[in-house]
């Protein structure tokens, strides 16, 4: 097959993920109307809760999986999480066909790397599923933010399939962009976690006075457990960290090579570092008296909001070298 | 987690700050300020001042990366400009709010990790407290009966622990002898450590290389040479602490330059590849070597590295005066205009008789059929394909005597008079009307931009980044954790075995470790895998 003829399969491709991507999210969106998310979090704890008296009463067994087994009542989460799987194969195969087409690794323009950073957060978020159901109770707000990625990738940043210019040709530059979808898509992950971290914490703050039926009485009670939100987004942002340092590290190792600088503060390299330090405080805080909780996770927002601007921001608004990124 | 279970990991906090106190007197409020200085709290605080000070820098031109642009944009907001100029909003990183933020965070980050640093180090060979008394309450939690004697327990967990490379706390007199304590994860503080150790050392490696390097840029001209002295460059920019005994004293010829671009597809006339093949000497007297420079690939010479950061056309000229005498010959680099490289340049001959020629230059690397009036002549392609130049020629003064320096790349035509128009292949030569001489388009030659810089800090950078990138994994992966296993005999003269277990933060293996090493113990039964 052509060149061409691969492209024009990796945006079919794309364009499929679209419509199941959009199938998925009326499944959660069910799901989540249902309630199920915070009765599934509140059968886990109560699990929990009875499995750790029975080990205190000296005569039980226990392990902790036990305590994050799944309830019933979940075909509509079920679905999704189908529905979600296959979208993960559709884009991981827009992705691999894109590469084909382009003959390089596919993340050398501003669409392709939105692409790919929506596939790596599927695979993440997906594959993680069998480990940790509890992630499942994000698939509202990971799918949506998802489609609005491949929305504004589709519909903003689309560029042919193309060689790259000389300075772009760098191995460096594949082990930086790489492992800075894979952090990226993480973080996201983590900040999503920490976006309904507010809500379910301010449901649980003010349940009982909230009128029943209003609004955030009716989005609270569908939310997973606080706790267990903080969790994810703690996990989810102490492995990123590490890993968009390196991205960091590695971008400076080829801008090294390309520009005879490993450090310019153009605005792309700012950003990334704002980003970095952000992080840096979302952890800080976890560990600082009087800041975990609510501030710690506004601050794990501020820190997407600072990514999607260096991602998206950045390219758009300021000249810099790596504005010949294609947009 | 209930309150007392977290305490029985807790450090003492060295960073927290003190609650109010009463009358500290002058030295105890220093010592209140450095405290204060030092605590996570502020460091937090200066963490968010920081990423929150770097961001202007990203809106406005910069001084160290375009000052022609903020000139541009001083002259377009001039009275905001002027404010922002002030508070060093065009040199962000080098202004001093920007040095105060990161200084302090700097006598922060020493204040708060050279005692955890000697607190570490003392407690190398600490061991961990006694088992307490409840082991219920700890978030993983295991206990079965069996009849081996509690000696036995203790025996095989010693040993189990042992394996599994625990640190144990040794039998104390009057201490119970059928309860083991273990520890393990010590390395989560130390890569902690040196993760902050090394963000210090990184920013030595930084200012190191800032203060001492320097960094310029040429024009080379394929066929021409360049040394490493300050006049040679174009534009220098030095570290405060340079002095020019510091340049490298190397030399190169560029012998050839290629330029790629590509030729079809939606991306046609984008830079695919440039080569450069020079012959470099590192010491005047060294022997020359050979070196093909690419894009991501410099020349490294004595600790200089020399890149390719662009290249564009330098036409190749011979200028004969009304006497015949050869008035000007060689290349001279020109401007490029726009991605299919239509550059300009001028030629300024003040030595032709009998009067000063200049010429205004368009040249063309792949020259149009037919040149669009509307747009004049426009290259169509970035490579070399049909080379032409457009020539303006003027005579009279040029104005060069004056004193005042002048725009190498522009005419003074306020004394002259436009003799007449012409355009050029390679090898044509132009009879100027009237006997004011000629001018030969000798060949076109191509020309590097290249970049010379020196940073005597970045190795030092770059370990400090690395050890950082290990620290902090090892911080983030490895949890401290404590595992106690206590045997003791109930009121049937069974055994009853306690394993607990209790992270520093919560940690998802904490089970699995403590499954471990409860199997390892006499009686375990296999039904502790099972899954409810
Ligand atoms: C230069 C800026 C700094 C950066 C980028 C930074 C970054 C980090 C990161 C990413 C962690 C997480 C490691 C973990 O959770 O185990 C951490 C932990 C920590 N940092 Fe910093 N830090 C900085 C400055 C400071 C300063 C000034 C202090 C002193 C007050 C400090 C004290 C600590 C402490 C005590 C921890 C351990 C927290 C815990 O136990 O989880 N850091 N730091």
């Amino acid at each position: 097959m052509s060149s061409q003829t691969w492209a024009h399969v990796s945006n079919a491709l794309v364009y499929s993920t679209i419509i199941v991507l959009s199938v998925a999210l009326v499944a959660f969106a069910a799901d989540f109307a249902m309630g199920t998310g915070r009765r599934r979090a509140e059968e886990r704890k109560q699990r929990r809760v009875s499995l750790q008296r029975q080990a205190a009463s000296g005569g039980g067994v226990a392990t902790a999986d036990a305590a994050t087994a799944l309830p019933a009542d979940e075909r509509w989460a079920r679905v999704g999480v189908s529905l979600s799987t296959l979208a993960t194969v559709l884009i991981v195969g827009a992705v691999i066909t894109r590469g084909i087409s382009a003959q390089r690794p596919p993340w050398g323009n501003m669409y392709e790397f939105t692409v790919t950073a929506v596939a790596a957060l599927m695979v993440i978020w997906v594959g993680m599923l069998p480990r940790r159901p509890e992630w499942r109770d994000l698939g509202l707000i990971v799918v949506l933010f998802n489609l609005l990625l491949l929305g504004v990738a589709v519909l903003v940043l689309y560029t042919e399939s193309a060689e790259l210019v000389p300075a772009l040709k760098s191995y460096w530059l594949w082990i930086h962009v790489t492992s800075a979808i894979i952090a990226s898509s993480v973080f996201t992950v983590g900040s999503l976690a920490s976006v309904l971290y507010l809500f379910a914490e301010r449901y649980e703050r003010r349940g009982a006075t909230l009128s029943p039926g209003g609004i955030r009485d009716a989005i609270g009670s569908r939310l997973p457990a606080s706790k267990q939100l903080d969790t994810v987004a703690y996990k989810t942002i102490a492995f990123a960290f590490p890993l968009w340092f390196f991205a960091v590290v590695a971008g400076a190792v080829w801008a090294e090579d390309a520009w005879g600088r490993y450090w310019g503060w153009d605005p792309k390299e700012t950003w990334s570092f704002v980003t970095l330090v952000i992080y840096a405080a979302y952890l800080h805080a976890r560990a600082t008296a009087g800041w975990r909780g609510r501030p710690a996770a506004i601050i794990a927002i501020v820190g997407l909001a600072a990514f999607l601007f260096s991602y998206f921001g950045v390219n758009i608004f300021f000249v810099g070298f790596h504005s010949y990124g294609g947009v | 987690m209930p309150a007392d279970v977290i305490d029985a990991l807790a450090e003492p906090e060295p960073t927290s700050a003190p609650a109010q106190q009463p009358a500290l007197g002058f030295f105890g409020g220093l010592r209140w300020m450095w405290r204060q200085l030092t605590s996570m709290r502020t460091a937090l605080i200066l963490l968010f001042l920081l990423a929150f000070a770097a961001v202007p820098g990203s809106v406005f031109p910069q001084r160290g990366v375009s000052p022609l642009r903020v000139g541009e944009y001083i002259q377009d907001h001039p009275t905001a400009g002027e404010w922002l100029d002030r508070l060093g909003l065009f040199d962000v990183y080098a202004a001093p709010w920007f040095a105060a933020i990161y200084l302090l965070l700097l006598v922060s980050l020493t204040g708060c990790i050279l005692p955890r640093c000697l607190h570490y180090a003392r407690n190398l060979r600490s061991v961990p407290p006694p088992t307490p008394r409840v082991l219920a309450r700890m978030p993983e939690h295991r206990s079965y009966i069996c009849d081996a004697s509690e000696q036995e327990v203790s025996d095989a967990a010693a040993t189990a622990f042992r394996r599994a490379r625990f640190r144990l706390r040794p039998p104390k007199t009057g201490e119970p002898t059928n309860a083991v304590a273990a520890e393990k994860g010590y390395l989560h503080e130390l890569g902690n450590l040196v993760f902050h150790v090394s963000l210090l050392t990184l920013l030595v490696g930084v200012a190191w290389g800032s203060w001492f390097g320097y960094r310029g840029t040429i024009v080379v001209v394929e066929g021409e040479g360049f040394a490493n002295t300050l006049t040679q460059y174009d534009d220098f920019t030095p570290g405060r602490g340079f002095s020019p005994g510091a340049l490298a004293p190397f030399s190169f010829t560029l012998d050839a330059f290629d330029a790629t671009f590509l030729a079809d597809g939606t991306n046609r006339g984008q830079p695919d590849t440039f080569t450069a093949d020079v012959t470099y000497r590192e010491t005047p007297d060294a022997d020359p070597r050979t070196k093909r420079i690419e894009v991501n690939k410099p020349l490294v010479v004595d600790g200089a590295k020399v890149f390719l950061l662009g290249s564009g056309y330098a036409p190749v000229f011979t200028v004969r005066d009304g006497d015949g005498n050869v008035a000007y010959s060689g290349a001279i680099p020109a401007l490029p205009q726009d991605p299919s490289f239509t550059s300009d340049t001028v030629v300024k001959v003040p030595d032709a008789q009998p009067e000063q020629l200049g010429f205004n230059v368009t040249v063309a690397p792949t020259a149009p059929d037919r040149v669009d009036p509307a747009t004049g002549p426009r290259s169509i392609f970035p490579e070399m394909d049909n080379p032409r130049v457009y020539l303006g020629a003027w005579a009279g003064d040029l104005g060069l005597d004056g004193g005042t320096p002048q725009n190498v790349y522009q005419l003074d035509t306020s004394a002259m008079e436009q003799i007449g128009r012409e355009d050029l292949g390679v090898g044509e030569t132009w009879e100027l009307p009237d006997g004011r001489g000629s001018i030969t388009f000798d060949e076109l030659a191509q020309f590097a931009n290249v970049q010379v810089a020196h940073d005597p800090g970045r190795w030092l950078a770059l370990l400090s980044a690395v050890a950082a990138m290990i620290g902090i994994s090892l911080s983030l992966v490895v949890r401290r954790r404590r595992v106690w296993v206590r045997a003791s005999t109930d009121d049937q003269g069974r055994t009853l075995v306690e394993v607990a277990g209790l992270a520093q933060t919560e940690w998802a293996s904490l089970g699995a470790e403590v499954d471990a090493v409860l199997a390892a113990l006499p009686g375990a039964p296999p039904a502790m895998e099972e899954k409810v």
